[in-house]
């Protein structure tokens, strides 16, 4: 299973070399991020704007949701009783089994008319951040959970002979026996962050632009394929698979980058 | 290129389902046994996933078929009905002067209607205040007769038919559209300026009537003081519209013929009207 799964992934790798190494050879990498525009059909192909819709709208997400995240996985384990944190973590499941082109309809018709309220046109960077936040919550939150749960008992147990309180027991012995957990859990929710698709496609505007501020709107690479996919022949087809393949890149060098944090055991407990 | 991938594809599962399930060879009818072979289609990529679809439910008909669709634009189509490379062109315009030597067989029209919040109390726009609405010179309400509002621009993402028919129209660079919300399909723009009073965008004709008609708080606004709606396409009188045609290079025999005559007939009237076009007046 792990050759298959491993295999697929090459394969898909090197279906998205095949598909750009055309337009690679003929107009050359440095073009997508040299181009004064993203105009596909008048030959500009500047990615450099979607790489930072892509970007902000990630790491705004997580960094809201990781604090939201763990913290409720702490109240759920330390602090509330029984009955709530059972009820709470139903909740929490049942938001990660939303569907997300639910969520994106929500954020279309809800969450974009208010936002428009408050600084027009309403489909932002913020609604993307607030959306994708949402949606990655409860990936966080129940990571957390699980990794809290596998905390050794002995360790809360001579924590409470040593006539500690709850939350230095948290902060000073539960988090870092937890840590490899807790990280996991926020590598995979911006892994989702990252790849969304449908609901950052209906709330956040998608004009190809580096947004100035939060109210202005952006958009992501994997948009820019679901969105232009359907009509795009030629060198403006082959352009997408260069942004597909961008995307790639990006999230090789994340989960590169998640291994040299932790020095290669974030997947150990 | 959906149909280019998925056509083959499709071909494929269709025949092997036709081939297990059809009647034996002597049982069928003689017309059919007549119509046997290859249908190559190329061209505008407006068309394709409508001759796509009425391939399909061709071949469904006539077991000994296979018709082969790929887009590639509507000079492409020209090109190759000229060389004789596709059976049939698809040409989402009318043809030019020097292309006339072609045989045109209209299958469907495509026209788009500007598209405002009901809450909007504009009642028209001229064809100049949507260009500079467009071009960003105009950027609220108040400068057209409106409320004191800031205007949203809804604009279709490259390479769609609707954007292309929109600019050609308006006689704007796609370049120089300054856009605040950019979308994807027809019902993606209508969500977008229902929930917005100050938006404005446009969308295939076929899909803004429907949406106007149930429910959805918007409203087509009348192009040159001619109101939007599908009648006014069908008849002609609505500027922001283009026919469908397939070409041939000369007067369509055999399959061609059948096919042609099928994509135009009553049967695919409602996967034209599934596609947001107008079905050709017969």
């Amino acid at each position: 299973m792990a050759i298959a799964s491993g295999a697929i992934v090459l394969l898909i790798l090197l279906f998205l070399i095949w598909e750009t190494l055309p337009i690679l050879q003929i107009i050359g990498l440095a073009r997508f991020f040299n181009d004064p525009a993203w105009h596909p059909t008048s030959e500009e192909f500047n990615l450099v704007p979607m790489l930072w819709g892509t970007l902000f709208v990630t790491v705004g997400s997580i960094l809201i949701a990781t604090p939201i995240g763990i913290l409720s996985a702490v109240f759920c384990h330390y602090y509330a009783p029984k009955a709530i944190a059972n009820l709470y973590r139903r909740a929490i499941e049942l938001l990660a089994g939303i569907p997300s082109v639910v969520y994106g309809f929500w954020g279309l018709v809800v969450l974009v008319p208010i936002i428009g309220r408050i600084h027009p046109p309403g489909p932002s960077l913020l609604t993307g951040i607030l959306i994708l936040t949402l949606m990655i919550l409860p990936t966080i939150t129940l990571v957390a959970d699980a990794s809290l749960a596998s905390v050794p008992s002995e360790y809360l147990r001579g924590c409470a002979s040593c006539g500690l309180g709850r939350w230095a027991t948290v902060r000073g012995v539960v988090f870092p026996a937890a840590k490899s957990g807790l990280i996991t859990g926020v590598i995979l929710a911006t892994g989702r962050a990252i790849g969304e698709t449908m609901a950052v496609l209906m709330v956040c505007g998608n004009v190809v632009q580096t947004p100035k501020d939060i109210f202005e709107p952006v958009r992501t690479l994997t948009a820019n394929i679901a969105l232009e996919m359907a009509y795009a022949v030629g060198n403006h087809r082959a352009a997408l698979f260069v942004t597909g393949l961008v995307l790639m890149v990006m999230i090789i060098a994340l989960v590169i980058a998640a291994e040299l944090l932790n020095k290669g055991h974030i997947y150990e407990q | 290129m959906k149909s280019r991938i998925f056509t083959p594809l499709f071909i494929g599962f269709a025949a092997s389902l036709v081939q297990s399930c059809s009647k034996p060879p002597e049982a069928a009818t003689k017309s059919a046994d007549q119509l046997q072979g290859k249908l190559v289609l190329t061209g505008s990529s407006t068309v394709a996933p409508l001759a796509a679809e009425i391939a399909k439910l061709y071949e469904a008909e006539h077991s000994g078929v296979r018709i082969d669709v790929q887009s590639g634009g509507s000079s492409r189509g020209i090109a190759d009905a000229r060389q004789g490379v596709a059976d049939v062109g698809m040409v989402s315009r009318s043809l030019k002067d020097n292309e006339k030597d072609l045989q045109t067989f209209t299958i469907a029209k495509d026209g788009i209607s500007i598209i405002v919040n009901n809450a909007n109390p504009i009642k028209r726009l001229t064809d100049k205040q949507i260009v500079d609405i467009y071009t960003d010179k105009i950027n609220n309400w108040k400068q057209v007769g409106g409320i004191d509002a800031p205007i949203t621009v809804v604009n279709k993402a490259e390479g769609r038919s609707t954007l292309e028919l929109f600019a050609e129209h308006f006689k704007i660079d796609t370049k120089n559209i300054k856009a605040d919300v950019v979308i994807g399909d027809n019902e993606q723009g209508i969500k977008t300026v229902g929930g917005n009073p100050n938006a404005v965008g446009y969308v295939s004709i076929g899909s803004g009537e429907y949406a106007a008609t149930h429910q959805t708080p918007i409203k087509l606004l009348p192009v040159e003081g001619i109101a939007a709606s599908i009648t006014n396409v069908t008849n002609g009188t609505f500027p922001i519209s283009r026919p469908l045609n397939l070409v041939t290079k000369t007067t369509p025999t055999g399959l061609q013929k059948d096919f042609i005559d099928f994509a135009r007939s009553q049967q695919v009237q409602d996967i034209v009207k599934e596609q947001y076009f107008v079905p050709a007046a017969q």
